[in-house]
């Protein structure tokens, strides 16, 4: 029989996409989705939860009973600490404000920031998790280089070694994959991260090592001043 | 033992509270759930994956735990401190040596806070990178983005309350930096966040009810909607 199509009895819809259904009697037409297993929330995830809570709590209450909370003299706007220091969290900004002016450092970037991380969600992610370099490999090498590049130089133009570094070590792995083709392994891996995710993790890396280097690294005059050396 | 226990659980005064049996079928089980303020922002059954510890690391959940933390022992820190640069700093000397466990209750109110700021930013990591913000959890994302501005905003106004070098001095370097958004737009929002243009009792009245009351009660609204979104989308 030379027919144009063969019937194929399959019921897995990625392997054979176009498919004639057969709907008997009061059945409804729609694909069944796969079953998840399922376990009640009382008691699975409620002890889960509350074992977590209470180690929480515990691991604080030792905290607290061998570490005390800092307090230092009577706040004194007569006498400035060198440095002045702002909490942790906002250390990394303040380590931007020694290399840029403060309009950029304390608003441009910190704004950004939080709009880049706001507007996630609304880009379209590569849900099939491709290979990025898969397609239009020289187009794309062409940009990330570029962008980097350019990135690099303002950075070495402005002598922040601290975010030169970490950015050109990262765009190093990300290109990495588009010379060597692998599909396994270490470099299989990376380079089928999309986009995304490498703007993400440089991202990390640069609130982590700037967040570092001002909490540990300063001292006065934000100069650069190792640890275990007393600042105050 | 197990007598007297089944009878009070079948009392009308047991049963007037709990509206269910113990937890011993599936039935009472999904019951425990569903009749239980606390417990309906949970399904009665949730996927055995999402169980796991290793899927979500509990990162958002412990981050709510240390909210009610902060705020059990920030509601007893309240009772011995005063906002006043004349009373402030004193009450926190008394913390130390006066009052009973006061050393304690501050060290546990201050570790909690830095923990959240980390919890609430390790959360974010893990939900951007097992892709858990794709739709339609897209706007949740976004709330848990401002979730962390506030968690932020917390740990910052709390920061002042000490009065000690310090506190000052964090909360000076901040409002410098913010008075460098431009068109004039930075300094009046500093004079807003101070009550003034230094940091001195107004600022610190400010700051004490933005901690203590504003900044709480919005993440909580916030938290509110964040854990039902996470609910109606699917999770646990």
């Amino acid at each position: 029989m030379n027919a144009d199509f063969r019937l194929e009895k399959n019921s897995d819809a990625r392997a054979v996409p176009k498919r004639v259904a057969f709907v008997k009697g009061r059945t409804s037409a729609r694909v069944r989705k796969e079953e998840e297993e399922m376990v009640m929330t009382v008691p699975h995830l409620v002890v889960r939860e509350v074992i977590a809570f209470m180690l929480m709590v515990i691991v604080l209450a030792l905290l607290s009973l061998f570490f005390n909370a800092p307090l230092e003299w009577i706040a004194n706007p007569e006498h400035t600490p060198n440095p002045a220091k702002a909490p942790w969290y906002f250390l990394g900004l303040q380590e931007l404000l020694h290399y840029f002016p403060p309009i950029v450092a304390g608003v441009v970037l910190p704004s950004l920031a939080v709009v880049a991380l706001i507007v996630i969600p609304y880009f379209r992610v590569n849900v099939k998790r491709e290979n990025l370099w898969d397609e239009d490999r020289r187009r794309k090498l062409i940009l990330v280089l570029s962008v980097a590049g350019v990135l690099s130089i303002v950075l070495l133009v402005y002598n922040v070694y601290a975010m030169l570094i970490p950015t050109v070590i990262v765009a190093a792995i990300m290109v990495t994959p588009a010379f060597l083709r692998r599909s396994r392994g270490a470099l299989g891996w990376l380079g089928s991260r999309p986009l995304s995710w490498w703007i993400m993790t440089w991202f990390v890396i640069m609130v982590i090592v700037l967040t570092a280097i001002g909490t540990l690294f300063r001292g006065p005059e934000w100069s650069w001043t190792w640890p275990w050396k007393e600042i105050y | 033992m197990k007598e007297p226990f089944r009878a009070l659980t079948r009392s009308q005064a047991w049963r007037s509270v709990f509206r269910h049996g113990l937890p011993l079928s599936n039935r009472t089980r999904a019951e425990a759930v569903f009749y239980n303020f606390f417990l309906h922002v949970h399904p009665t059954k949730v996927r055995k994956r999402s169980v796991k510890l290793t899927y979500t690391w509990g990162l958002g959940g412990l981050s709510a735990g240390l909210f009610i933390v902060l705020v059990l022992t920030g509601a007893l820190l309240m009772l011995y401190y005063r906002p006043s640069v004349q009373q402030a700093y004193g009450d926190m000397k008394d913390l130390q040596f006066v009052v009973s466990s006061g050393q304690f209750l501050r060290n546990m109110h201050r570790w909690a806070a830095h923990a959240m700021v980390a919890m609430v930013f390790l959360h974010m990591l893990r939900v951007f990178y097992t892709g858990s913000y794709r739709p339609p959890k897209e706007f949740n994302w976004v709330i848990g983005v401002v979730l962390f501005v506030f968690t932020v905003l917390l740990s910052y106004t709390g920061y002042l309350l000490p009065w000690d070098q310090l506190a000052y001095w964090g909360i000076s370097v901040g409002t410098n930096m913010v008075r460098s958004v431009p068109f004039g737009l930075g300094e009046r929002i500093s004079y807003l966040l101070l009550g003034g243009n230094i940091v001195g009792e107004n600022a610190l009245v400010r700051f004490y009810v933005l901690h203590c009351f504003v900044l709480p009660v919005a993440a909580m609204v916030l938290m509110g909607i964040h854990f039902w979104r996470v609910r109606k989308d699917g999770g646990v």
